[in-house]
């Protein structure tokens, strides 16, 4: 069977999974975000029923949303295997049939990680599986990137561009960042403790909350909760702290980002158009995080922030790879400049260049 | 010796009233959309219960219990098992307790499922379990084989039901009633320390606890207040 780079349908498929990933964070999101891990108790089963034959009748309350999401899972496992037989068999680049096959790896430890989680009562088996699934989320995403047509047209500007402004490195530092405040969001959410700071932007009412442990007893003793939380630590008051000031510095590094993208390639390249759909995602996610608490962690919204955070992340991985592709480090083209013997300065994309 | 069986001989009761001072926030009402039959059960709205107080300031679902005074004495495990019971998506008693070993039966009379997670605080010898009970007038009993006050009890397809349950080595405890009283009964002539233990304040007030010497029939008060 003849393997090619040109799989259009196959481009088409990975989009789709992407995109039915993106469907399982939100339904995982809601998971969490309703306090309803431990909902069904048993798994693979689901109250002792084969979990494709669990009765619509009994999907309640919290039981509705860990098993849809289980169900959801098994499709995206089926999505994702067939995505990578389907790799394995028409795609001629070899480096992207095995990214195939480490997703295929990687949504069955995804599975068998959820249940463990269920099985074994870990919370920190939790926080490892939600943040599995930005990554896995990022992966297929990719995939998708490298079977487009357009991944294959970049080729033409590589020569073309020179990473003048460190973008390159800028591009990679954001995703970290973003990264890092997604690994902070997930141990937030798998306490189990509801708001730990119940306003903003202040914390309790002042620039930087009170921590010690009469003001935390008396936080535990004024709420008034709904669902059986965990009660509130200072831990748990430094790590939201800590993950307001990591969005401050994201809010900053994208900005920067978008800035220096536009001003040097300008809002219609590729790069341009990405930087400014990072950094819109992460002004939403910058005000879904404030509304998460504003509307008391409002299960819908924190579930939102959840989704924009995995959005916001696969932009930064894109741009990464895009930027990483299209542009020369400058000190590339520098050496490159001194072996033609003095010639022609490299030529650089104009602003009114797109592709 | 023999002081220690003068004392197994005599007992007596410790009453008492625990008052809370101080003005809450309003406990929050309970919205059972999520599963049409809890709403069914209930024809009006029912809210949380952090802070159960009558006019006068009786604070309910305190646990009382001796905390210390009797570390020389074993006690037999109880034939009989107290109930935890979930009636219309609801834990009842929100408080209750036992002794070490003693069974603990769980029911549920509701017509919908619930499962039944139990988690002991971290560190605890306790183990955290979670079962299902699909079907109404199930029972099940469960044991915890460790001290620990207190238990927490939560349903995740109802995340609103929670109670507590208070494992303590000896018969010597109580929960307080909707005004705030309480009765332990059978306490051994002895100098002990008494513990009221509310969920909700237990960590403002760390020293909700007073020395109490039995002698006979003996009083304890306890004033907690918000601080």
């Amino acid at each position: 069977m003849a393997r090619t780079t040109n799989n259009p349908w196959l481009g088409r498929y990975a989009a789709f999974t992407a995109l039915a990933t993106l469907a399982l964070i939100c339904a995982g999101g809601l998971v969490t975000s309703h306090g309803a891990g431990m909902a069904v108790p048993d798994w693979p089963n689901t109250f002792g029923y084969n979990m494709f034959f669990f009765r619509i009748s009994q999907w309640v309350g919290g039981v509705f949303y860990e098993h849809t999401h289980r169900l959801i899972a098994s499709g995206v496992g089926l999505l994702t295997t067939i995505l990578a037989v389907w790799l394995w068999l028409k795609e001629s680049r070899r480096w992207l049939r095995w990214l195939g096959v480490i997703a295929f790896l990687a949504v069955v430890f995804q599975g068998v990680l959820g249940g463990l989680r269920v099985v074994l009562f870990k919370d920190e088996i939790g926080i490892f599986h939600a943040t599995l699934a930005q990554l896995f989320f990022c992966l297929v995403c990719a995939i998708a990137l490298f079977l487009s047509r357009w991944w294959r047209s970049l080729d033409a500007m590589r020569t073309q561009l020179t990473d003048r402004n460190g973008l390159r490195r800028i591009f990679l530092a954001g995703t970290v960042l973003i990264f890092a405040q997604l690994i902070l969001g997930a141990t937030m959410r798998h306490q189990h403790a509801g708001l730990a700071i119940p306003d903003f932007p202040t914390a309790y009412g002042k620039l930087w909350p009170e921590m010690d442990v009469d003001s935390v007893a008396k936080y535990n003793q004024d709420r008034i909760e709904i669902k059986a939380f965990n009660p509130i630590t200072a831990f748990q008051i430094g790590l939201q702290m800590t993950h307001r000031l990591g969005a401050v510095l994201i809010f900053a590094a994208v900005a920067g980002c978008a800035w220096l993208a536009n001003r040097q390639f300008g809002v219609r390249h590729p790069l341009g158009k990405l930087c400014s759909l990072w950094f819109g995602l992460i002004v939403i996610q910058v005000f879904l995080g404030a509304a998460t608490i504003w509307t008391g962690k409002s299960a819908d919204i924190a579930t939102a922030h959840v989704a924009v955070g995995a959005l916001s992340l696969s932009i930064g991985v894109l741009a990464t790879i895009v930027a990483r592709r299209v542009l020369v480090p400058l000190s590339a083209q520098v050496s490159a400049l001194c072996r033609t013997s003095g010639g022609s300065t490299p030529f650089e994309a104009t602003p009114a260049t797109g592709l | 010796m023999a002081a220690a069986s003068a004392q197994l001989v005599s007992s007596a009761d410790i009453t008492g009233k625990v008052v809370l001072k101080g003005t809450p926030k309003p406990e929050i009402p309970i919205d059972m959309a999520a599963d049409p039959k809890c709403g069914a059960l209930h024809s009006k709205q029912i809210t949380t219960r952090h802070y159960v107080a009558d006019s006068g300031g009786g604070l309910a679902n305190a646990f009382v219990y001796i905390k210390s005074g009797l570390t020389e004495k074993s006690f037999p495990t109880p034939g009989d098992a107290p109930l935890l019971d979930q009636v219309g998506c609801e834990y009842t008693p929100y408080v209750v307790g036992v002794q070490v070993n003693q069974k603990l039966k769980i029911k549920n009379s509701d017509p919908t499922l619930h499962n039944v997670h139990a988690t002991p605080k971290p560190g605890s010898a306790n183990k955290e379990f979670n079962f299902a009970q699909p079907v109404k007038d199930m029972v099940s009993e469960k044991a915890f084989p460790a001290p620990e006050v207190l238990v927490r009890f939560k349903c995740d397809v109802h995340p609103w039901m929670f109670a507590y349950v208070g494992v303590v080595e000896h018969p010597f405890f109580a929960v307080t009633g909707k005004d705030g009283t309480f009765k332990i009964s059978g306490v051994p002539n002895g100098k002990y320390t008494i513990e009221a233990y509310h969920v909700k304040t237990h960590m403002a007030n760390p020293g909700a606890t007073q020395e109490v010497t039995v002698t006979g029939d003996a009083k304890a008060d306890f004033t907690i207040e918000l601080k």
